[in-house]
């Protein structure tokens, strides 16, 4: 019989969702960041133009009225002209920019990746091994990032490079390597205080391996740091990428990248601008964005850290 | 109340942990716990109490093996698990478990309230299948009086006594024989409290736990205690049937514990003598010489600087480790050394 006030058919209701048991989703601390980070108007704003310049780099280089190897001999340093389809002009050697433009900004996006996924994933274990395990272990295996800090990178890599030859892999493998140092010393130090936190202590009660430990228990907790670094190592890495290949250390002609650009536009910037201005603003815009997606971050994923 | 026999069997335990004190400088050593000893029978509750630095929560971890002690035996079921490897040990664990003083930092702030749960059954009882162990998880839910609606909830959604209940849950999933209580209700509200100190007595008598009771208000552990011993700076004080202690305390500190309680009747509290005991606990790097207690008694006297106490059988029950419990106990007016009385 229904009652005036409608209690039984709430009642018979959660009974019934009960007994299914519909449990309602739980709101989870990743779902908070991201909804305070889509509440940051700069960090939004940075995420559309990031998104658009790695979309317009891996997809519009097949729309591309030019080949970036071609050269057109009827248009050598050429300022941009939409008659010819050079939008934005061709270089000394009469090859259309925005191909190469294109073609440069996705090594430049390649490299970063990789190199971040590399400092990430190396970084995030080593640390966390010796954050957990501490004593003689932590001591030796930070005695040898130290080590490894110490040594001048670019030393480093011009070997490898004098040893290998010039090569895309050779360049992840060489800003990889100095990017998990970092990245691995953060991580002990969260692994440190997260450790001696009860809820470690619960899963050794529950007889917990130390490596399901730290897989199931100290890495996910890890992931503020983790990522907001890794948004801001992805910016550097583009840097020290530019870096290295304006000292000629970097890709291979024909092969490009936003620093091989930058740094064949900046001697003739004065009679040919457009060869440095056009790479020149896709590289800041990039490390801007990413910047403000770090900070961002930071603020969505420690909102009591600010 | 007891059952039976002893299930659990502390034997002269002691924990010492170096302080490293600068590089190439000898480690300061700290003695945690010095010389335990005692029993637990099976379904029995056996309050620990002391002072914040006594030892209390070491000794929790020392019962199960979350720290190892660095002398003495832990017997269980009259196995020692100080010597056990550590893939042994992982057997005895399903027995064993623990329920921290802290609600929320014992919970996993990345994990759903029923992987929480869970979690000691996929390490312990990994045989079962994701359906067993969510039926399982939601009967203890039920049973610690948690809405099995919220499994999929976070902990940070929680307050402090649903998330007690939470740890509580994790800690009876694996069925366990003996929990350690460390300071369950020390970081709640009055009124919760209460609601999970009758949780776990129900629950004691529901799946016929014995309890460790880990706190410093004597109040609580009264509450729940069969016996109780007493801790000061690592050493074990007094031992004692809960009403032997509480009706009539041997030695002097447990005595200035007692009279310290606060009394909620305002005409019974301005009644009453309390022996205020001054100083603080010394540091236990540096321990006094002697009875450890002997800077803050007010019953002390030379002696007590130059011999330590032994632990002395009371009677059949009790022990306690005081050069002057007898002549305290036949009226011996304080010392003016240390102590003041009001």
């Amino acid at each position: 019989m229904a009652g005036i006030t409608g209690k039984d058919r709430t009642l018979t209701a959660y009974a019934d969702t009960l007994e299914r048991l519909d449990a309602p989703k739980g709101r989870s601390l990743t779902q908070d960041a991201m909804r305070r980070l889509i509440a940051n108007r700069a960090a939004l704003i940075s995420i559309f133009l990031v998104t658009a310049i790695v979309l317009i780099a891996f997809v519009g280089s097949y729309f591309v009225p030019w080949d970036g190897t071609k050269v057109d001999w009827g248009a050598i340093r050429k300022p941009p002209n939409f008659e010819s389809g050079h939008y934005l002009g061709t270089d000394q050697n009469g090859r259309d920019l925005l191909a190469r433009l294109l073609q440069g900004t996705q090594m430049s996006l390649i490299v970063a990746g990789v190199a971040t996924v590399v400092s990430v994933v190396v970084g995030v274990v080593y640390g966390a091994i010796s954050g957990y395990f501490g004593g003689r272990v932590d001591a030796l295996m930070m005695r040898f990032v130290d080590i490894m800090y110490a040594l001048p990178y670019i030393l480093f890599v011009i070997i490898l490079v004098v040893i290998f030859g010039r090569s895309p892999v050779l360049l992840f493998v060489g800003i990889g390597l100095l990017e998990w140092l970092t990245m691995a010393r953060i991580v002990r130090g969260q692994t440190l205080s997260f450790k001696e936190k009860e809820f470690v202590e619960a899963a050794r009660a529950g007889g917990a391996k130390p490596f399901t430990i730290i897989m199931r228990h100290i890495v996910p907790n890890l992931t503020g740091p983790v990522v907001i670094y890794a948004t801001l190592t992805v910016p550097e890495i583009i840097i020290v990428e530019s870096f290295l290949s304006y000292l000629g250390l970097g890709v291979q002609e024909p092969l490009t990248s936003l620093g091989t650009l930058i740094s064949n536009g900046a001697p003739v910037a004065e009679v040919l601008p457009w060869l440095l201005v056009a790479p020149a603003i896709v590289l800041v815009t990039l490390l801007l964005c990413l910047s403000y997606i770090g900070d961002g971050l930071r603020d969505a994923l420690d909102p009591k850290d600010r | 109340m007891s059952a039976a026999g002893p299930i659990l069997s502390v034997q002269n335990v002691g924990k010492i942990f170096g302080l490293s004190a600068g590089f190439l400088r000898k480690p300061l050593i700290l003695k945690a716990l010095s010389d335990i000893s005692f029993t637990v029978n099976e379904g029995e509750t056996l309050g620990i109490v002391g002072e914040s630095g006594c030892g209390k929560s070491t000794l929790g971890r020392c019962i199960l093996q979350l720290l190892t002690p660095d002398e003495g035996k832990v017997l269980w079921l009259g196995r020692d698990l100080t010597t056990l490897p550590a893939g042994e040990m992982r057997k005895h664990r399903r027995d064993l478990q623990i329920i921290f003083q802290d609600p929320l930092a014992s919970l996993n702030p990345r994990m759903t309230v029923g992987g929480i749960i869970a979690d000691p059954l996929r390490t312990l009882m990994p045989e079962l299948s994701q359906k067993q162990r969510r039926a399982k998880v939601i009967e203890m839910m039920e049973a610690v009086g948690l809405l099995p609606e919220m499994i999929n909830r976070y902990p940070h959604e929680f307050s402090g006594g649903q998330a007690q209940r939470i740890g509580i849950a994790r800690a009876l999933i694996t069925e366990p024989k003996l929990i350690v209580c460390d300071e369950p209700v020390s970081a709640l509200d009055v009124s919760i409290q209460a609601q999970i100190l009758n949780l776990l007595s129900e629950l004691r008598e529901r799946f016929n736990l014995t309890l460790v009771f880990i706190s410093h208000d004597l109040s609580v552990v009264r509450h729940v205690s069969d016996r109780i011993m007493v801790l000061y700076l690592g050493r074990m004080i007094e031992y004692a049937p809960r009403d032997d202690l509480y009706n009539d305390a041997k030695h002097p500190y447990t005595r200035a514990l007692l009279s310290a309680v606060p009394v909620p009747d305002p005409r019974l509290a301005r009644a009453r003598q309390i022996t205020e005991l001054v100083g603080e606990i010394p540091s236990p790097i540096n321990p006094p010489s002697g009875c450890t207690f002997r800077t803050r008694c007010p019953y002390a006297l030379p002696l007590c600087a130059e011999k330590r106490p032994e632990i002395e059988p009371v009677d059949a029950e009790r022990t306690v480790a005081c050069h002057r419990w007898r002549e305290i106990a036949d009226g011996a007016p304080p010392t003016q050394h240390a102590g003041a009385s009001a």
